[in-house]
């Protein structure tokens, strides 16, 4: 049975169509990969998948769930970690982890261990009482892949988790996600432009483009189709070589203005 | 319960941790109280309205909690643009603690606030009856509450900071200048007699002087009770709603 089922999934913000009818399915265990070049409409599926938005229509079930109907049980099925940052810079990194450990109910007993585990893990233990906004962007990127993994969700759904991070981290990340992946039959669902990740990684790729599912298949599947050596070769042949317009939404607006005018 | 908890501590631990915001917003109500007190105390006195210190320092205590409730309401607008809130939305947890612990957060900020007011007030000559104490406190909690709940429900709504002026100056302004804080409201022109019933904080401030300088009740302290409750009851449903129905 399929973890993850969407069926002709639509969004429109006004005039403009997000996300024009895509369907796939996910199957339990596997590691799946959602690309596309910017602006095709991948966050706004995985934040329709996250019942964070609303769709215009179209269907979702996550581990049999309906995230529009049944928000609550559908929200205790999976972990995120956001393409935006989504840390509290004004708590340390510690109390980041704990706040999340919180939230996201991981029990009392193994709360503390895990955490220091994976604090270790993305080398910040040592800087466990900084505020976060004192950390790099790559270590708040580390903080936060780290408060993602804390807790152990049927469904883990990872937005451009490597972006920012070297070679080194990434790899790091990743081993530790297919480990995630094998022992605990956790499912990921990832996007990222780092298109050898998914050759490396995923069980499955969906390459979206213009709001719509350009090719699906296996990454052998895939260069077979296209004739390819490299998945990022039949990555920009199905997407072609045009670079897009991203607009600038309210959120990066206001950094912005934040970042020139002090906060508060 | 835990979720509540810990929204709750991080509303305290974020305030307590930025002194600069703590000593920035006692600046203006010492202001109210100095400037105000000692400079229209004479002409308040010689009109027969007795001590004006010790009319004005009680609104100006709600004043301190008021302008706090509402800041630490609006914050979620700043979650929204830093991207934490999109933590707590996907949350395995319901909407409804969330906002409660927040609201509740920020409510106990606003309360010490006050009382921090109401300590500067006690330093410059202000001398309370402590016999009603308790009652002052309550209304010193719903004032809180009430307000920080309108700040979420209007930041449930609102997705950037360029709406703040605007809620500042047409809402949060009026409610304190029309609300009794700084004169009483006897023998006031139709209108502004009619709009401040219609101010939940007048309700507030009646009942909060009344207890704290016995004889200057001017509604009933029921009525300040029930009105003001009512509000906050209401307020805390729309927000709650509003609040579960974020998207981003």
């Amino acid at each position: 049975m399929s973890i993850i089922e969407v069926k002709n999934l639509v969004k429109k913000f006004g005039d403009l169509t997000a996300v024009n009818g895509i369907s796939f399915d996910v199957a339990r265990g596997e590691i799946f990969a959602f690309l596309g070049p910017n602006g095709a409409g991948k966050t706004t599926t995985i934040k329709m998948l996250t019942t964070l938005l609303a769709p215009t229509s179209g269907e979702i079930f996550l581990d049999g769930k309906n995230p529009v109907r049944d928000e609550a049980a559908a929200r205790r099925s999976f972990g995120i970690v956001f393409q935006d940052p989504s840390l509290d810079d004004e708590l340390t990194a510690l109390e980041n982890m704990e706040f999340h450990a919180v939230l996201y109910k991981v029990p009392k007993d193994v709360r503390g261990k895990r955490i220091e585990e994976l604090m270790r893990f993305v080398e910040l233990w040592d800087r466990r009482n900084d505020l976060v906004k004192a950390f790099s962007g790559g270590m708040k990127r580390r903080l936060e892949i780290a408060r993602g993994l804390l807790h152990h969700p049927k469904i883990l759904f990872l937005d451009e988790p490597t972006t920012g991070l070297d070679p080194q981290t990434r790899n790091h990340v990743w081993s530790y996600i297919q480990n995630l992946n094998r022992e605990e039959q956790i499912t990921v669902f990832f996007t990222t432009h780092y298109i050898e990740e998914a050759d490396r990684s995923a069980t499955r790729v969906a390459v979206m483009d213009h709001g719509a599912i350009v090719a699906q298949g296996t990454p052998a599947d895939l260069k077979r189709e296209t004739g390819s050596e490299l998945l990022e070769d039949a990555f920009i042949k199905l997407t072609g070589y045009d670079i897009r317009k991203e607009s600038n939404d309210g959120a990066s607006r206001m950094r912005t203005h934040a970042k020139v005018w002090g906060r508060r | 319960m835990s979720t509540i908890y810990i929204l709750w501590l991080r509303q305290l631990k974020r305030y307590f941790r930025s002194k600069a915001r703590m000593i920035g917003s006692i600046g203006q109500p010492v202001l109210f109280l100095v400037a105000l007190g000692f400079g229209f105390g004479p002409i308040f006195q010689r009109a027969g309205g007795g001590n004006y210190l010790e009319f004005l320092a009680p609104g100006v205590i709600a004043m301190g909690i008021l302008f706090t409730a509402v800041f630490m309401g609006i914050e979620i607008i700043w979650d929204k643009q830093f991207g934490f809130l999109k933590e707590t939305l996907v949350a395995p947890v319901s909407r409804m603690s969330i906002m409660l612990g927040r609201t509740l957060g920020g409510a106990t900020v606003a309360l010490a606030q006050g009382i921090l007011v109401f300590l500067i007030a006690w330093a410059i000559g202000f001398r309370p009856s402590f016999s009603l104490f308790l009652v002052a406190f309550v209304f010193m909690i719903m004032i809180a509450v009430l307000f920080t709940g309108i700040g979420t429900a209007i930041a449930s709504v609102v997705d950037d900071m360029q709406g703040f002026p605007l809620i500042m100056n047409f809402l949060v302004m009026p409610t304190f200048f029309l609300s009794g804080a700084l004169f009483p409201l006897r023998g006031l022109p139709e209108a502004i007699t009619i709009v401040a019933r219609l101010d939940p904080l007048s309700y507030g401030i009646d009942g909060l002087r009344a207890a704290l300088v016995p004889g200057s009740l001017q509604f009933g302290f029921w009525m300040d009770f029930w009105v003001l409750g009512g509000f906050t009851l209401f307020i805390l449903l729309v927000g709650a709603y509003l609040f579960s129905k974020i998207e981003i």
